[in-house]
C-alpha cells in the first residue's frame, strides 16, 4: 500500500511541476467552453431581416414585433414593393425577408388559408434553415393564440413544440460535447502520453526490473489523471451551469458515476494505445486521430448522426463518446434517471472492460 | 535443457557454491538478421567483480536484459542466485540492484525524492539501508533538493547507483555506468563498486573501455554476441605471446603501411604515439631500423612493449575473424 | 606558415558564468591537435566559438585565416565536422548521405557523383552503398561520418568526441583514416573527455574550469606529471592532491 501510495505522489510531482502543460489541462476546458458560448455558435442572433408589409394592418405589425421581441431578428428595412427584396439580398444586408400579403387580416378573419411568405438567403443553408425554423414557430405561435376562442374548423396543422430546448440554445449541445471532448483528452491522451513517456525515458525499465506489480504501475499511473478530469468535469457544469445557463435537471450523483465511468473507458484506451507504442510522439498522434477525431466528429457532438451516411453512423457505435453525450444530454437536459440511461451505460461499460482486457493482454511484464 | 531447482525457499542456505549469476549457452535472437547472443555461457561468483567488455552492439545491454528479467533468451539457461530468469523473475527482482545503460530516473524530483521512491517501491526506507550507500550518499547530500535533471553527469550516476543500492541488493547488475562520465567520475566509480565488493555484493558490470578491465577480479571478452575470452585480466593479457614492439617514426600514417608490408609482421596498430607491431618471430629491432630506414622514415624509435588488454582483445577478434 | 587555428585570450561568458577563460593556443597545420577536458571544463563552448557558432565575449580567434567575429561564413566553408551524435541521416541510405552532403557544400553534380563512387570504394563499403545508414554497424558509421566530414577538402576538421563505443580494430582503423587525412596537410581538431583517445594526438590541451591548465605532446606531458597514462594526467590535474 505504501509502495502505491509514493506511486502516486511521484506522478502528482511529475504533473504538478510541469506548469505548462498542467495550465493547458486546466485552462483549455474554461476557453473551449467560453469559446463555444461566446464565439463559435451556431445560435441566430439579431438577424437581419427586412419586412415588406402589404396588409399594414394590426396583425402584420404584431408579428413583427413577436419576431423582434425574440431576440433573434433585428429589422433592417421595411420595404415597399416586391422588386426591392432582390436588390436587397443581392447588397447582402438581409438574411431574410418576411412578406405579409394584403389579404392577410381579411383572410385571418374570415378563417381562411393564407400565406405569409418567407424568403432566406441560402448561400449559408444552415443559418437559412434555423432563421426559417425559428420564424415559423414564433407566427405559428401567434395564429394559435389569434384563433384560440374562437370556433374553429376541423383543420389539421402541425404544432411544433421545442422540447427539453425551447430556445434551441446550443450551448445545451456544446457543454456535454466540450465535457466529452476534455475527458477523452485528458484521460486518454495524457495518460498515453504519461506512460510512453517513462519507456521513453527509460524508467519504466527501472520500474519493470523492481518489485512493482504491472497492476500498480498502470493503476497508479492512471489515478491522478482520473482525479484531473474529474476536476475538469465539475469546472464545465459549472461554467455551463452559471455562465450559459445550462440546467442539470437528472441527478447529479448519477451524472457523477457516468462521468466516472466515461473517463475510465478512456483511461483504458489511454493505457491501451501506451502498450502499443513506444514513444510519446506517436501516442499524442494516435490518441488524436483515432480518439479525438472520431470524437469530435463522429460523436453526434458537431454533425447530428441522424444526418451522417449509413456508414458512418454505423461506425458511429463502436465511438464510446456517442453514447456519452446521449447520456449527459438525457440525465442533463431531460432530467431522466438510471432507468432511461442503462442502456448506453452498459454499452459504455462493456467497452471498458473490453479495452482493459485488450490492455492487460497487450501490457508486458518484460521489454519486449 | 533442464531447469535448475529453485532456491527461493532456501535463501538462507545459499552459500558460495551458489554463484552468484550462471548463463549457460544463452542465445538471443531480434528479427530475423540480428543474432544478439550467440551461446554465451558465463559464471560469477558470490562476492565477484566481474567486468562484461565490449564494444557497442557486442551484447551486453541484450545479456544484462535478460538477467535483470527483463528479456527472455531464446535458448540456454541463465539464473541470478539461484533463481531461474524466466520462472523466478519475481525474486531476482526484489533481490538484485540493476542500473539501466542511461540515465533512467526521474529528471523532475529530486535527488532525495527519487531516493525515497526507490527505497519505498523495494519496501524499504532509506534510514535503513543507510549504511550501504552512506560513502556514495554524502557526495550528494549537498544537492539533496536538487532534480535529479540538473546533476552532473558523474553525480547522475551516483545517485543511479545510490537508488540501484537502496534495498540492499544480493547481486548488481551495472550496464555501462561509466560510458560518457569523465575520468575523475570514472575512477571514484569505481572505488564505490570495490568498496561494495568488500561489503559481499557481486556485481557484474558492463563497459566498452578497455582499461576498466584491470579492475575486475575477472572479465569476460565480448563482440558480436559472442565471448572471446573470460578469465583474470592479467591472464588474458599474458595470454598474449607474440613478441611486441612499439614503433615510431615522424610520420606515422605511412610508418602503419609499411610495417604491414614488412615480411615477419603479424599485425601493426597504432597505439596513441606508437605503433604496436607484432612479430610472427622474434627477429632484432636492428633489422626493423634498417627496413623502416630504407624506407626514408625518420625518427625512427623501437623499443619492447608490454601487451595490453586492447593487444589481446584484437588479437582474439583477428583469430575469431569477427573484424568487420 | 600561417597557423590553422590561433586563440588569443579568447573568453566567453553566460551572464557571471565564465565557460571559457581567456583560452591561448595555437594549432599547426597539418597536426591532429587533442583538445581535452571534463564535461562542462568548457570544450564545447570553446569549439563552437571557433566554429562560428557562438560569438566570444572577448579575446581574438582565426579559423583557416579567418576572425572568428566578422567572419564566420568564411569559416563554415572552409572546416569539416562531425560530432558525437552522428550527423548522418539514418533513414536515408549510405549512398544518398553521401549525395545528400555533397549537395549541402555545394559540390558539382559531376563532382558528387565521383565522390559517392570514390568514397565507398574508399571505405570497402559496397555492400552498404544502399543500405539505410541506421542498420550499419556503429564502426562503418563513424567512418563514414568522417567521409562525409572531409568530403569537401576542408583545411580543418573538428571531431566532437568521435570513436566511443566501437571495438579496438574499428577504433584504430578511424585513427588511420585521421592519420591519413593529417599527412595530407588536414588540420585535424579532436575533442574529448576519453583521455585514451589524447594518446594518439599529436599535442593536446587540457581544459580545467575554462582555462588550458596544460598544453604539449602527449609524451611530454606524461614526462611532467611523472604519469604513466594520459589519463592519470588528467587526474593529476583535476584533482591535484590526492
Amino acid at each position: 500500500m505504501k509502495q502505491f501510495g509514493i506511486f502516486i505522489q511521484k506522478e502528482l510531482f511529475h504533473i504538478l511541476r510541469d506548469r505548462r502543460t498542467l495550465f493547458i489541462l486546466l485552462g483549455m476546458p474554461m476557453a473551449l467552453v467560453l469559446l463555444f458560448g461566446f464565439a463559435i455558435t451556431n445560435e441566430i442572433d439579431n438577424a437581419r431581416i427586412a419586412i415588406l408589409d402589404q396588409s399594414k394592418g394590426e396583425m402584420s405589425q404584431e408579428i413583427t414585433q413577436r419576431l423582434v421581441a425574440s431576440g433573434y431578428f433585428l429589422i433592417d428595412e421595411n420595404l415597399q414593393e416586391v422588386a426591392q427584396i432582390e436588390q436587397h439580398f443581392r447588397q447582402g444586408k438581409t438574411k431574410m425577408a418576411v412578406i405579409f400579403p394584403s389579404e392577410l387580416q381579411e383572410n385571418m378573419r374570415r378563417n381562411l388559408p393564407t400565406q405569409i411568405q418567407l424568403i432566406a438567403d441560402a448561400t449559408d443553408p444552415n443559418t437559412a434553415t434555423t432563421l426559417i425554423n425559428y420564424a415559423s414557430a414564433i407566427i405559428g405561435q401567434y395564429v394559435q393564440e389569434q384563433a384560440r376562442g374562437q370556433a374553429m374548423p376541423m383543420l389539421i396543422r402541425t404544432e411544433v413544440k421545442m422540447l427539453y430546448n425551447p430556445r434551441l440554445k446550443s450551448v445545451f449541445m456544446f457543454v456535454p460535447g466540450v465535457m466529452t471532448v476534455i475527458l477523452m483528452l485528458v484521460s486518454a491522451m495524457m495518460t498515453s502520453i504519461a506512460i510512453t513517456r517513462e519507456k521513453e525515458l527509460g524508467t519504466m525499465e527501472v520500474l519493470l526490473a523492481s518489485p512493482l506489480k504491472p497492476a500498480m504501475i498502470i493503476v497508479g499511473k492512471v489515478i491522478p489523471y482520473i482525479l484531473l478530469a474529474l476536476a475538469n468535469t465539475v469546472v464545465i457544469l459549472l461554467l455551463g451551469t452559471f455562465v450559459f445557463g445550462m440546467p442539470v435537471r437528472g441527478s447529479l450523483a448519477l451524472l457523477g458515476l457516468e462521468c466516472l465511468l466515461f473517463v475510465i473507458a478512456a483511461l483504458s484506451l489511454g493505457i491501451l494505445i501506451s502498450t502499443r507504442t513506444d514513444s510519446q510522439q506517436v501516442a499524442m498522434l494516435i490518441s488524436l486521430m483515432v480518439l479525438m477525431l472520431p470524437t469530435i466528429l463522429l460523436s453526434g457532438f458537431i454533425f447530428p448522426i441522424e444526418s451522417m451516411p449509413k456508414v458512418l453512423q454505423v461506425i458511429s457505435n463502436i465511438i464510446p463518446a456517442k453514447w456519452f453525450i446521449i447520456i449527459l444530454k438525457n440525465i442533463m437536459l431531460k432530467g431522466t434517471g438510471a432507468e432511461f440511461v442503462w442502456k448506453e451505460s452498459l454499452i459504455l461499460a462493456g467497452m471498458t472492460l473490453f479495452f482493459i482486457g485488450v490492455s492487460v493482454r497487450n501490457f508486458k511484464i518484460r521489454l519486449e | 535443457m533442464p531447469l535448475r531447482p529453485s532456491n527461493h525457499l532456501t535463501l538462507n542456505r545459499i552459500t558460495m557454491a551458489t554463484p552468484a549469476i550462471q548463463v549457460e549457452n544463452i542465445s538471443k535472437r531480434y528479427g530475423k538478421n540480428v543474432l544478439a547472443l550467440n551461446q554465451v555461457s558465463l559464471e560469477v561468483g558470490q562476492g565477484e567483480l566481474f567486468g562484461l567488455i565490449g564494444p557497442d552492439g557486442a551484447g551486453k545491454t541484450t545479456l544484462i536484459r535478460i538477467l535483470a528479467t527483463l528479456l527472455l533468451a531464446d535458448k540456454g539457461y541463465a539464473a541470478v542466485n539461484g533463481w531461474e530468469v524466466r520462472r523466478d523473475y519475481r525474486q531476482i527482482r526484489s533481490h538484485i540492484g540493476y542500473m539501466p545503460g542511461r540515465f533512467s530516473l526521474y529528471q523532475d524530483l529530486s535527488v532525495e525524492e527519487n531516493l525515497h521512491f526507490f527505497a519505498t517501491i523495494f519496501g524499504t526506507t532509506i534510514k535503513e539501508n543507510y549504511e550501504l550507500i552512506r560513502d556514495i550518499y554524502v557526495q550528494l547530500e549537498p544537492f539533496r533538493t536538487r532534480k535529479a535533471g540538473k546533476l552532473s553527469g558523474g553525480m547522475k550516476q551516483k545517485l543511479a547507483l545510490c537508488c540501484a543500492l537502496i534495498h540492499k541488493p544480493v547481486v548488481l547488475l551495472l550496464d555501462e555506468p561509466t560510458t560518457g562520465v569523465d575520468p575523475v567520475s570514472r575512477k571514484e566509480f569505481w572505488e564505490m563498486l570495490k568498496r561494495l565488493k568488500e561489503k559481499g555484493i557481486a556485481i557484474l558490470v558492463s563497459t566498452p573501455y578497455m582499461d576498466e578491465a584491470s579492475l575486475c577480479n575477472r572479465v569476460a571478452l565480448i563482440q558480436k554476441g559472442a565471448i572471446l575470452s573470460i578469465d583474470e585480466p592479467e591472464k588474458i593479457v599474458s595470454g598474449f605471446d607474440k613478441p611486441l614492439l612499439a614503433v615510431r617514426t615522424n610520420d606515422m600514417y605511412r610508418l602503419i603501411h609499411d610495417l604491414r608490408d614488412f615480411e615477419s609482421t603479424h599485425s601493426a596498430f597504432p597505439f596513441g604515439e606508437f605503433v604496436h607491431l607484432s612479430l610472427n618471430n622474434p627477429i632484432w629491432p636492428e633489422a626493423i631500423h634498417a627496413y623502416l630506414a630504407g624506407k626514408q622514415h625518420t625518427g625512427i624509435e623501437i623499443k619492447p612493449a608490454q601487451a595490453t588488454i586492447e593487444d589481446a582483445f584484437m588479437e582474439l577478434m583477428t583469430q575469431g575473424e569477427m573484424v568487420d | 606558415m600561417v597557423p590553422a587555428i590561433t586563440a588569443d585570450k579568447l573568453t566567453k561568458k553566460f551572464g557571471d558564468f565564465t565557460a571559457v577563460n581567456q583560452i591561448t593556443f595555437e594549432v599547426k597545420k597539418g597536426e591532429i591537435f587533442g583538445f581535452l577536458g571534463a564535461n562542462g571544463a568548457g570544450k564545447t563552448t570553446a569549439m563552437r566559438m571557433l566554429n562560428g557558432l557562438s560569438r566570444p565575449t572577448a579575446g581574438q580567434a582565426s579559423v583557416a585565416g579567418f576572425d572568428v567575429y566578422r567572419q564566420t561564413e568564411k569559416i563554415k566553408q572552409h572546416i569539416g565536422y562531425m560530432s558525437q551524435k552522428f550527423s548522418l541521416y539514418e533513414d536515408l541510405t549510405v549512398k544518398e548521405n553521401i549525395q545528400f552532403y555533397g549537395g549541402i557544400y555545394g559540390l558539382p553534380g559531376r563532382e558528387i557523383r565521383h565522390q559517392v563512387k570514390a568514397l565507398i570504394e574508399g571505405l570497402g563499403m559496397q555492400a552498404f552503398a544502399g543500405t539505410l545508414v541506421k542498420s550499419i554497424p556503429l564502426g562503418w558509421k563513424q567512418k563514414l561520418s568522417f567521409s562525409i566530414a572531409i568530403m569537401h577538402r576542408p583545411g580543418i576538421v573538428f571531431l566532437d568526441e568521435p570513436t566511443g563505443g566501437v571495438d579496438p580494430i574499428t577504433r584504430r582503423q578511424f585513427w588511420e583514416m585521421i592519420y591519413k587525412a593529417a599527412s595530407e596537410g588536414m588540420t585535424v581538431f579532436v575533442t574529448t573527455h576519453y583521455m585514451d583517445e589524447a594518446e594518439y594526438c599529436g599535442r593536446v590541451s587540457i581544459m580545467v574550469d575554462g582555462r588550458i591548465a596544460a598544453l604539449d605532446t602527449p609524451r611530454a606531458l606524461k614526462e611532467q606529471f611523472g604519469a604513466s597514462s594520459m589519463n592519470d594526467v588528467f587526474l593529476q590535474l583535476t584533482r591535484p592532491k590526492s
